[in-house]
């Protein structure tokens, strides 16, 4: 096995519904959890048009629309969904330890 | 498969938000034939709502407003001629006339001329300590005006004004905002609304000033003397005059389109010539959900009929139908507004109105045809369907923030 990745435990599992949003802080990096059917996922929290924390958005299946703009991603892959949207958004790999929500930082 | 040289030839007139979105969606659609963008300011497309908040307070770097880095336009064999202007449209000749010399031929015509800010008619107008906010070099003029010395006054209590007031008391300027209506905001939101924003912005140190207007501006050399309709003076280093937009819609009404407060067109950005269209700030468009024609200053309508026009441009048949929408930002205050009703007879609130987040609804005859909200813009994609729909709602569950707004917009 490779050595560890840079993982950081950001939230509880059980704080994190079905359907839930949920946003949080690592240093600099703002951070999207979303609930999707059980799974989680998380984005960069904050959307590539403008400033605004799509936690505070509409989460409509597995598409995250930002609270500002009505600019769309797709929560799985941070595909942009059209204008006003100018990029992808970043996307982190994440893994539950015990109740942990882990994800994990670039290097 | 076709040639380009068989496929027709766009020319946009205009190179703001609604040309760079066409331009876009007309290639995301598929047209491959040539296309030209003529542009007065130097910059590419870009987004006009950070002039008045992000760009102004200096937070961004203008190639954040841009639509597209400058080089999509080159990759996307989509030609931009900046610092160019459109003298006049030869519709028999299919030619658009630039101004000292040339033309352009086109096949077909978009016209996202846009508007231009209202200006002051009061004697005194001329000075050069009086700015408006329309383009980027408006808001980098005024930008380096706003000094933590700087007295600044505000004419018009509009969205441009009241956010020219924040940023600038955010930068430590002195701020007197005057305002001819009983109180803020007053041609987009309920007077609630309008006085809830009065008593933020003097919660923020803004000496509000309404019901009374500026009837003459002296320029001392030094400073601003403004005399108002209530006799009374204000004194400032500059003016921000935030009084409105005028529809660019010379060239259109020069040749021959129909033009009424804005370029006339259907719900497809259709004129009466079939291939002259328009979009944008400077239509005056049928509206299928409020079923009449109306005008906008907004960035939906800026980014969003343009994309609708495009693709019938392109060969679709999709009418543009949406609920008007804005928004503005002020502090740390996010407010958006859906609808354009020209009357209510019913507000329901759903929060505290005196709290730092609430949603507004506006009903006629038992809907919604408007909705505000304030720090809560969660709210705003259901109130926009509830909107849409047209369906009677019972206002105590609109009232009720234990029940889902979903499950009332379904």
């Amino acid at each position: 096995m490779a050595a560890d990745g840079n993982w950081v435990t950001v939230a509880s599992r059980a704080g994190l519904r079905e359907g839930d949003i949920a946003g949080v802080t690592v240093g600099e990096e703002h951070i999207a959890l979303y609930n999707i059917g059980g799974e989680v996922y998380a984005t960069s929290n904050v959307c590539t048009h403008a400033f605004a924390l799509l936690s505070d958005g509409w989460l409509d299946g597995e598409i995250i629309e930002c609270p500002l703009h009505a600019g769309r991603f797709e929560v799985k892959t941070g595909k942009g969904l059209g204008p006003p949207i100018p990029c992808d958004i970043k996307t982190y790999p994440v893994r539950i330890v015990g109740d942990d929500i882990q994800v994990e930082l670039a290097g | 498969m076709t040639s380009r040289e068989a496929e027709p030839r766009i020319v946009i007139v205009g190179a703001g938000h609604s040309g760079g979105r066409a331009a876009e969606a007309l290639r995301a659609a598929g047209f491959v034939g040539p296309i030209l963008m003529l542009g007065a300011e130097p910059y590419p497309p870009y987004e006009r709502p950070p002039l008045s908040k992000e760009l102004l307070a200096g937070n961004i770097e203008i190639e954040k407003t841009y639509v597209r880095p400058i080089a999509w336009y080159g990759e996307n064999g989509v030609t931009l001629r900046l610092g160019c202007t459109a003298r006049e449209l030869d519709l028999r000749a299919r030619r658009v006339l630039i101004e000292g010399g040339g033309s352009e031929a086109f096949d077909r015509l978009l016209l996202a001329t846009g508007a231009r800010a209202r200006r002051l008619r009061s004697p005194g107008a001329e000075s050069r300590r009086i700015h408006y906010i329309r383009d980027i070099a408006d808001c980098l003029a005024l930008r380096e005006r706003l000094r933590p010395e700087t007295r600044v006054v505000i004419i018009g209590a509009g969205f441009i004004g009241l956010e020219v007031a924040s940023v600038a008391r955010q930068r430590g300027s002195a701020v007197a905002v005057i305002e001819l209506a009983p109180q803020p905001l007053a041609r987009v939101v309920a007077p609630e609304i309008g006085n809830w924003y009065a008593r933020l912005h003097e919660s923020h140190g803004v000496e509000l000033r309404t019901g009374t207007s500026v009837e003459a501006i002296e320029d001392t050399g030094s400073a601003l003397r403004l005399r108002l309709s209530d006799g009374e003076t204000v004194e400032a280093d500059v003016a921000v005059a935030g009084i409105g937009a005028i529809p660019n819609t010379e060239l259109a009404a020069a040749a021959g389109l129909a033009v009424e407060d804005g370029i006339v067109v259907d719900a497809f950005g259709r004129t009466a010539d079939l291939e002259v269209f328009a979009a944008g700030d400077v239509t005056r468009h049928f509206n299928p959900i409020l079923k009449r024609h109306i005008r906008l200053e907004a960035w939906q309508n800026a980014q969003n009929q343009a994309i609708a026009v495009a693709k019938v441009m392109a060969g679709g048949n999709e009418p543009f139908a949406e609920v008007p929408w804005f928004w503005t930002d002020q502090y740390d205050v996010n407010l958006q507004v859906a609808g354009a009703p020209e009357r209510w007879d019913r507000l329901v609130w759903r929060g505290d109105p005196n709290a730092r987040a609430f949603t507004l609804f506006y009903l006629a005859e038992g809907r919604v045809v408007a909705a505000n909200t304030v720090n809560n813009a969660r709210d705003m994609r259901f109130a926009r369907m509830l909107i849409q729909s047209g369906k009677t709602v019972d206002a105590a569950a609109l009232a009720d923030p234990a029940l889902k707004l979903q499950d009332l917009a379904r």
